[in-house]
């Protein structure tokens, strides 16, 4: 049905026309109607349609059936012969179940119990009258209005009839109404703007509340961001960047160059990731390893020493870094070896691995920050300015720091960022 | 860190602070100290939180502290040694004075081992509790030392195990030795029968709590067993106790022994121990000595309680911290951490004297970080460091942020994926054998996805497919990160190589965006398309791409990579439907 007719039907009315009567008197489907409507709308103000909704009583399935063939309990009645029928026998009929029941209540028939072979079923009446499929066929009829409620939700109760809602448009003519339709561009071309014919044309209204295209580009991963962010950061500070680039590590350097004595859980099998192959270093500057192991063993420089007797073996055996102080003690025992000190400042930010079991905040493999600042006469107050520094540089101002505890450094902190307003920490 | 739970009334009943002071400032005194308040629970939301809330029923709802202690200190191991601590730390109480003393009448004590245990656990440490008074609550916190020591410094008792026992029940000298474990005979705590230590291993190994040890000396010719002169087994370390010897509310005099395989933690655990609980006896912080007797015939007094001494100047201390205190009062922050500290007289030099129950105290630093802590970590000024140091960018890394933000640019996303996989990520599934992979191979992987180090970044992209084929194709991921290979010439065996690698999903191929991309960094990275000195792509043959697809990318007449339409039967592998192209390459060549 072209949108045409639809106007047309408009033009005749007084003040407008309900879409549900439009589709019965053009004799077309309402989604036909309510097609042509929204095509409408979409060209201007050429019509106004208001959404209703009505209610009506249409007949079910089984409604329609008994309107034609009539209810159970009057095709009960209806099958009884003068001799009467047996019980067994109604039952295997269709509506026999059910019409019996209701024909009972209504008092239509009776049952002998004592006869032979079985209960036998009597009419108990001469003759009947079939209300229920006289209502119903009031409805088909669209004389739903003579069915009082009560009739109408017992009807219902049985499923025979259902209340549906029909959802119709009230259609009156708009600012812009016309029997015709011109047609409405939808973009300009270069046609239009070369010709200057864009001052002739319509064109269709934007919608302005749906979202443009999702544009089709490239993204960079959120946590490589922050990480591109805190390297910034550790670099506007004067930090140099270490060589991270070795995931495997021997225990030498990842713990016992770090003071983390052997027996530590954190070496357990549970804790970190050992390999099978390459499974050893045997490559160590050997002067540097006999004084950690000395200071391990017995002490030395000032430290009395863990006391139990350290083996090369542990310190052997290659692991997946779990820190990347592992890379600090390397870059440190570099600096040691320099002829002349000179102050540094070191960052990382790399993968470590540990073999503890995951859950929903843990996984084997993430990332660390760390950051290394070597000179003459650096106190404990440098290392909390530093960190309060960087902390600024995220927009976090302010910190508490408290005491840990940590192997290899002494003394050791935490830091926690607070909120005044809220105050929570982290 | 190590966890501990106590009833907060006892806790501020035994502080003086019942009534007094609030859990918020009880939280605020551990920050200062370095302890955590984990929770503030109960007995009962403990057990629902474990179990259900109908197994909780019953339970008490007494307040219970749980508080997150550092590793290194076993002398805040138990409620004694909690309060004692933080009491010193608020000038409430001076630190005790541990003493050993020599028996009122007669002979220490005596443990006698023999050469025998030398092959299984050669120490034993030893000491005793004269005429201490236990409640159930002192008895409780004497047990539960012993347990988180065991869990702790002992390293599951495989290092030191624990054994206390009441000294009136038995009677020494006492013989510690190591016996074939079917002449190992004795009634074990709270059974009633006798056993032999073979039998003792099959009873026990279903015992939620005693299993975990039997491993420690289950397979070993003779096992630890100590006697009294009786022959009565006053324990089987690490396993048990004889039930002969328990302890229990009414004993008086308790004898304690440790036996090891490590002397000096046998020693540390000894003396915290002692130092904790001889609280309860009649005389406060004395503990009673006893002789250990070595097979050499040597012998040793026991428990050592060490008070050692170190020199320090105040001006050390300030400097270390950034602090400006007078000598006087660095002296005084560092005994209100236990650390009784007086002036010399010589400079500002003060003399610290370390008790035994701070073994953790092991270098200068240690003690300037007590100062710190006495003196409040949030106190202290924030200052610079004064050396101005120029940032240098390490080139790889230099080089592999400009790449990626061009690489986002021409459309593609990044991901970022484990560097660890299974071996079939980069061997099977690729076509490969593994063991031409040059793999490194991981010894203790959890399961299955932690087998092996990756050695191409390619199964990592295909991965991450895998788990979001309900995004719009096509699908254009990249990343630039390392993998591992296998390399004799460095010290570990092993190296990094950085990689690019990218992908392309769709319902064709794609190879010409691949290799566009491929065109593309070339181009950003400075090389020309040029056989030679710059670089060129030719036909090449490999499991992971399909036949007639595939194309080696050169560079200066050397490989960096391969790119290409993946092999169907690659796609399929790892749970892929649509046809793809990929590209990976070694970007360290272009530094």
């Amino acid at each position: 049905m072209s949108p045409i007719a639809l106007l047309l039907g408009l033009e005749k009315a007084e003040d407008g026309v309900d879409s549900l009567e439009l589709s019965s008197s053009l004799g077309v489907e309402h989604q036909v109607v309510v097609g042509a409507v929204k095509s409408l709308q979409s060209v201007g103000e050429v019509i106004s349609a208001e959404q209703r909704s009505s209610k009506h009583w249409q007949l079910t399935e089984e409604g329609v059936e008994i309107s034609e063939l009539g209810s159970h309990e009057a095709r009960v009645f209806e099958c009884i012969p003068v001799e009467g029928l047996l019980q067994s026998e109604l039952m295997k009929l269709p509506f026999g179940k059910i019409g019996f029941t209701k024909a009972m209540s209504n008092k239509w028939i009776r049952v002998d119990k004592t006869s032979e072979g079985g209960p036998l079923i009597f009419r108990s009446v001469q003759t009947i009258v079939d209300q229920v499929r006289e209502k119903l066929l009031n409805v088909l009829n669209g004389k739903d209005a003579e069915l009082e409620e009560k009739e109408k939700s017992e009807l219902k109760k049985r499923r025979l009839l259902s209340e549906v809602t029909v959802k119709s448009y009230w259609i009156t003519k708009g600012s812009s109404f016309s029997t015709t339709i011109t047609k409405q561009e939808t973009e300009l071309t270069p046609e239009m703007i070369v010709s200057g014919n864009w001052k002739d044309n319509k064109f269709k209204p934007y919608n302005f509340e749906a979202m443009g295209v999702p544009l089709d580009c490239g993204h960079l991963h959120p946590l490589m961001k922050v990480r591109t962010q805190f390297r910034q950061i550790f670099l506007e500070m004067g930090f140099t960047e270490m060589p991270t680039n070795n995931f495997i590590e021997s225990s030498f350097w990842n713990f016992d160059s770090l003071f983390q004595p052997q027996q530590h859980p954190a070496r357990d099998q549970h804790d970190t990731f050992f390999l099978s192959d390459p499974a050893l270093t045997l490559d160590f500057p050997q002067d540097y390893l006999q004084r950690v192991k000395k200071v391990h063993t017995e002490g030395g420089f000032g430290s009395q020493g863990y006391k139990y007797e350290w083996k090369v073996e542990e310190a052997q055996k290659n692991i997946l870094r779990t820190h990347t102080t592992a890379v600090s003690a390397r870059m440190l025992y570099k600096l040691a070896q320099q002829e002349k000190f000179t102050p540094v400042k070191y960052f990382s930010i790399d993968r470590v691995f540990r073999n503890e079991t995951l859950d929903a905040t843990h996984l084997a493999e993430f990332h660390q920050i760390e950051g290394v600042v070597a000179d003459y006469d650096l106190t404990l107050g440098d290392l909390m300015g530093v960190l309060h520094q960087f902390f600024t540089k995220l927009g976090i101002t302010k910190l508490r720091f408290k005491p840990a505890y940590n192997p290899y450094t002494e003394p050791s902190m935490e830091v926690f960022s607070y909120h005044e307003g809220t105050q929570s920490q982290c | 860190y190590v966890w501990i739970l106590f009833e907060r009334d006892l806790y501020l009943i035994n502080s003086k602070y019942y009534k007094i002071m609030s859990d918020e400032e009880f939280d605020e005194l551990c920050f200062q100290f370095g302890l955590e308040l984990d929770e503030i629970t109960s007995e009962k939301e403990l057990i629902s939180k474990e179990q259900n809330d109908s197994k909780a029923a019953g339970a008490s709802d007494v307040i219970l502290y749980k508080i997150d202690v550092p590793a290194n200190r076993y002398d805040l191991l138990c409620l004694e040694g909690l309060v004692r601590g933080l009491q010193v730390f608020k000038n409430k109480l001076e630190a005790p004075r541990y003493v050993r003393v020599s028996p009122v009448s007669g002979q220490p004590q005596k443990l006698i081992i023999t050469k025998e245990t030398a092959a299984v656990r050669p120490y034993a440490v030893a000491a005793v509790l004269r005429d201490i008074t236990f409640t159930q609550e002192r008895y409780d916190s004497f047990i539960e030392l012993q347990e988180k020591l065991h869990q702790n410094i002992c390293r599951k008792r495989s290092i030191v195990a624990i054994g206390t026992h009441d000294l009136d029940t038995t009677s020494g000298p006492f013989t510690y030795t190591a016996k074939p474990p079917s002449e190992i005979c004795f009634q074990p705590l709270n059974q009633t029968k006798e056993f032999t230590a073979t039998e003792l291993m099959s009873l026990y190994r279903t015992d939620s709590h005693l299993k975990h040890y039997l491993h420690i000396i289950e397979d070993k010719p003779v096992y630890p067993v100590i006697y009294d002169s009786n022959g009565i087994v006053l324990s089987m370390p690490p396993i048990i106790n004889g039930d002969h010897t328990k302890i229990s509310l009414k004993t008086k005099n308790v004898f304690i022994e440790c036996t090891a395989t490590d002397l000096t933690k046998a020693k540390v655990v000894l003396d915290t121990l002692v130092t904790m609980f001889s609280q309860y006896c009649s005389q406060p912080f004395t503990v009673e000595e006893a002789e250990v007797v070595y097979p050499d015939g040597k012998t040793c007094l026991y428990p050592e309680l060490p008070y050692r001494k170190e020199k320090l100047s105040g001006e050390f201390v300030n400097r270390k911290i950034g602090i400006n205190e007078s000598t006087e009062t660095v002296a005084q922050l560092l005994t209100r951490m236990c650390l009784l500290s007086k002036l010399t007289g010589v400079g500002d030099q003060i003399e610290v004297e370390i008790p035994p129950t701070r073994s953790d105290i092991i270098h200068a630093c240690d003690i300037v970080e007590d100062a710190a802590i006495a003196y409040g970590f949030n106190n202290i000024t924030r200052t610079t460091p004064r050396s101005y140091t120029v940032a240098t960018q390490f080139p790889l890394n230099k080089l592999t942020e400009l790449l990626r933000q061009d690489v986002a640019a021409a459309g593609f996303t990044e991901v970022l994926t484990f560097a660890l996989c299974s071996k079939e990520d980069v061997g099977d599934k690729l076509g490969k054998k593994i063991s031409e992979t040059g793999a490194a191979h991981i010894s203790n992987p959890k399961t299955a996805e932690f087998q092996v180090a990756r050695t191409t970044l390619l199964p990592g992209l295909l991965k991450t497919i895998a788990a979001n084929k309900k995004m719009p194709l096509p699908l254009k991921l990249f990343e630039i990160s390392d993998v591992v290979l296998k390399d004799k010439s460095k010290d570990v065996g092993a190296r990094n190589s950085r990689r690019f690698c990218a992908v392309y999903y769709n319902k064709s191929p794609g190879f010409e965006v691949i290799h566009g991309l491929m065109d593309r960094t070339m181009q950003l990275l400075g090389v020309k398309p040029l056989r030679g000195e710059g670089y060129h792509i030719q036909a090449a043959e490999d499991s992971i791409f399909f036949p007639g697809r595939c194309a080696e990318i050169f560079v200066d007449g050397k490989s960096v990579g391969r790119l290409g339409v993946l092999h169907p039967n690659v796609v399929t592998r790892f749970e892929l439907t649509m046809p793809c192209s990929a590209l990976e390459m070694d970007i360290e060549p272009f530094l």
